[in-house]
């Protein structure tokens, strides 16, 4: 069949509520030979501005999507197919083209996308992605939510059973953490598994969620097949302690702002929703609390109160460090902390949220290290 | 969790969560429970437009139906505040301010300075403001810069039941009397609002649209039709920012400026009438303050100074519309712009 040597690129679904995104600009010309990995254009989401990389190779035949203009998720945004594909296949391909229906488009979307748990540390939201394969549990960092995970959670579930939960005192879990310590997160997320049913899972954290993740590892190691450290405390001392600061104090948006672009090497994915919807989640009753407890027991005196590297070191737990190298709140150099027993992955070009600004390299890493884990 | 509701149910339940958390929240007001003390009569009416219903089943003699008597309710609120309790008295149309004025403007207001700091008035004074609900001249007025004009109040002026529901749990928790004005015709409008307790605080405007053209300010209802006007813009290239007070006083100068710093253009939009109210002092503010950035005289789009319309087609021409939002915005950009001084 000549129609399988065209392949589309489609607005990609960022996370659990994208519906639709905005062409802002190509970054390859029609003509060029893509191959897979190579950056095609940026996408703004309400949420975030993101590359879209290419998943497959050929030449760029034609470019669809105008910049400035928004498509819903899974419209034909380009084509890509080898020189000798006839333009007349090409054309008619575009014309036969059909966004599919969001609504119908598999039963994972079908169910709701967020779920609560009633687990012994009180209510935590979660979503579930994915049916088949490992269990994965990504675990988000200080002051975060299970969104962090945006370009993670269907990347991951293409070949797994993937959860991302709320941790105590964030996004839209209870505001109560009954003990802000490291073992208390952790007695928690091990609270949340024994409620959905699962017994063992590869952790990915990221930061804060990094440092729960290995005190589970070293607490309860039947129950980490491996671990993903992303941007992680816990392996060195320093950490940016006005960006902690900052983030606790900062009542408004002219505030927040710049608080968050220290998480971004490039400032400018700080969109207007991003801060929006962190003000919405700092003003609830308990969040201050919960941010402050947390602190005082994690980051006292703007240093890391819990240096996991050794244990983990000798635990043999499998082990990815993945890092920005243009990391603003923890140090890149933490990475080499496990560099005699873990595989170490600095990217440069990406800040302490790496899993969103360099969403494709992460991904590609998270796989590779799960599926040789597990 | 978050859920659409209206910004009606947004204040019945902030005012069930404040009352739940503190026992020392009361509210009273004409008909907010509706038949009280008369048999299988209670909770009837909940407010003239059932803001309140529901409240009595939830907290019983917490709720008080007053008699129709401003001045006696307004002033027993103020001294019950005064005395330890937070009251939430609903004047239902604000526009019957005027029989009460002593109790706010002299007493309420000025409790705090005369005892010199040993009084506070932890008060809420929440009723309907705005034009549209074919409610004639004296149940329509938008009367916020009344209010904004004496020091010692707080004035707040929501335009969704997001921001509805986090500032009056705000103004209940604050330790000073604020006025919450309600524009009648957004109760019915729905957004995402989060099921738990939240206070937005007061002085911090949001910023609902970026924009380096214009600045547009407003607040209550006619926040959206900015939104409209910036919309229509857009088309055309215009890209307006949109600014929504939120709270008047205290007002977010810092915001408002720092905007205006970087557009060199503004419009106030206010539903008050012309003389003396938010937009007139905003752009004095600007005037005085940001004048080297400004390329444009400053646009101001108000009611007319006339008492608000009965005929329908009178009223709906009274309210600034987003066309007219729109025009002034043009006039910001017209050459001829730059040395206008009238419309």
């Amino acid at each position: 069949m000549l129609n399988e040597r065209i392949k589309p690129i489609v607005m990609p679904k960022w996370g659990l509520s994208m519906s639709e995104g905005k062409v802002t600009g190509w970054l390859k010309r029609p003509g060029s030979t893509i191959s897979i990995g190579d950056e095609l254009l940026e996408v703004e989401t309400d949420k975030i501005t993101n590359v879209v990389e290419a998943g497959e190779t050929g030449v760029l035949r034609r470019v669809l999507g105008e910049p400035g203009t928004v498509y819903p998720v899974k419209a034909l945004i380009a084509v890509l197919a080898e020189p000798d594909v006839p333009d007349d296949d090409i054309d008619a391909f575009i014309n036969a083209y059909a966004v599919p229906v969001t609504e119908g488009d598999g039963e994972a979307d079908a169910g709701p996308q967020y779920h609560t748990a009633e687990t012994p540390a009180g209510t935590i939201r979660y979503a579930k992605r994915g049916e088949t394969g490992p269990t994965i549990l990504l675990v988000h960092g200080f002051g975060g939510d299970l969104d962090n995970w945006l370009f993670t959670i269907d990347a991951l579930a293409e070949k797994a059973t993937v959860y991302a939960l709320d941790l105590p005192g964030h996004g839209q879990s209870t505001k109560q953490i009954a003990d802000a310590s490291l073992s208390g997160l952790s007695k928690a997320v091990l609270g949340f598994l024994d409620t959905v049913g699962v017994e063992r899972a590869h952790f990915v954290g990221h930061s804060m969620g990094g440092a729960v993740s290995m005190r589970t590892a070293l607490d309860a190691p039947g129950r980490v097949a491996s671990l993903s450290l992303i941007a992680s405390a816990g392996l060195g001392e320093q950490i940016d302690h006005g960006y902690i600061q900052g983030f606790i104090g900062a009542t408004s948006r002219r505030d927040l702002k710049p608080v968050l672009e220290t998480l971004f090497a490039d400032r400018g994915l700080v969109s207007r929703q991003m801060v929006d919807d962190l003000l919405k989640y700092k003003r609830l009753d308990g969040v201050d609390e919960a941010l402050r407890a947390l602190s005082a027991s994690l980051f006292a005196e703007g240093r890391q109160a819990s240096v996991l590297a050794s244990g983990i070191a000798d635990a043999r737990t499998p082990t990815l460090v993945v890092w920005g190298e243009e990391d603003r709140v923890i140090p890149a150099d933490h990475a080499q902390a496990l560099a005699n027993t873990a595989q170490v992955a600095v990217i440069p070009g990406a800040g302490h949220m790496v899993q969103m600004e360099a969403a494709g390299k992460v991904n590609a890493l998270l796989k590779d290290h799960i599926a040789k884990a597990d | 969790m978050s859920r659409k509701i209206s910004m009606k149910q947004a204040i019945n339940e902030a005012l069930d969560l404040e009352m739940r958390r503190d026992p020392t929240v009361i509210v009273m007001g004409e008909d907010i429970v509706g038949g009280t003390g008369a048999q299988g009569e209670d909770d009837a009416w909940g407010g003239v437009l059932g803001v309140t219903k529901g409240l009595y089943a939830k907290h019983g003699n917490r709720l008080m139906d007053t008699p129709l008597s401003e001045s006696a309710y307004i002033g027993a609120a103020v001294g019950a505040a005064a005395c330890g309790l937070r009251p939430v008295a609903e004047l239902m149309f604000l526009d019957f301010m005027g029989v009460c004025f002593d109790q706010i403007f002299n007493q309420a207001a000025k409790f705090r300075y005369m005892f010199g700091g040993k009084a506070e008035t932890p008060v809420v004074i929440r009723g309907m403001v705005g034009a549209g609900f074919r409610a004639a001249a004296q149940h329509s007025q938008m009367l916020t810069p009344l209010f904004t004009h004496i020091p010692g109040l707080k004035v707040v002026c929501p335009s969704n039941a997001y921001d509805a529901k986090g500032l009056l749990i705000q103004s209940i928790r604050d330790n000073d009397p604020v006025i919450f004005c309600e524009h009648k015709n957004l109760y019915g409008l729905e957004c995402e609002v989060p099921a738990e307790s939240y206070a937005i605080p007061f002085g911090e405007a949001n910023v609902l649209r970026d924009g380096d053209d214009v600045t547009i300010v407003s607040y209550g209802l006619t926040v959206h039709r900015a939104m409209e006007a910036a919309t229509a813009l857009a088309k055309d290239g215009t890209e307006a920012e949109v600014i929504d007070l939120r709270t008047l006083s205290p007002i977010d100068w810092d915001t408002i400026v720092e905007s205006v710093e970087r557009t060199g253009r503004l419009v106030v939009v206010d539903e008050a009438h012309p003389r003396c109210n938010l937009a007139t002092d905003i752009a004095a503010f600007v005037g005085q303050n940001a004048f080297g950035a400004l390329k444009a005289g400053i646009q101001m789009v108000t009611a007319p100074h006339t008492p608000v319309p009965f005929a329908p087609s009178l009223e709906d021409l009274y309210v600034p519309s987003a066309d007219s939002i729109a025009s002034a915005v043009k006039r910001t950009l017209s050459p001829k712009g730059a040395r206008s001084i009238a419309a």
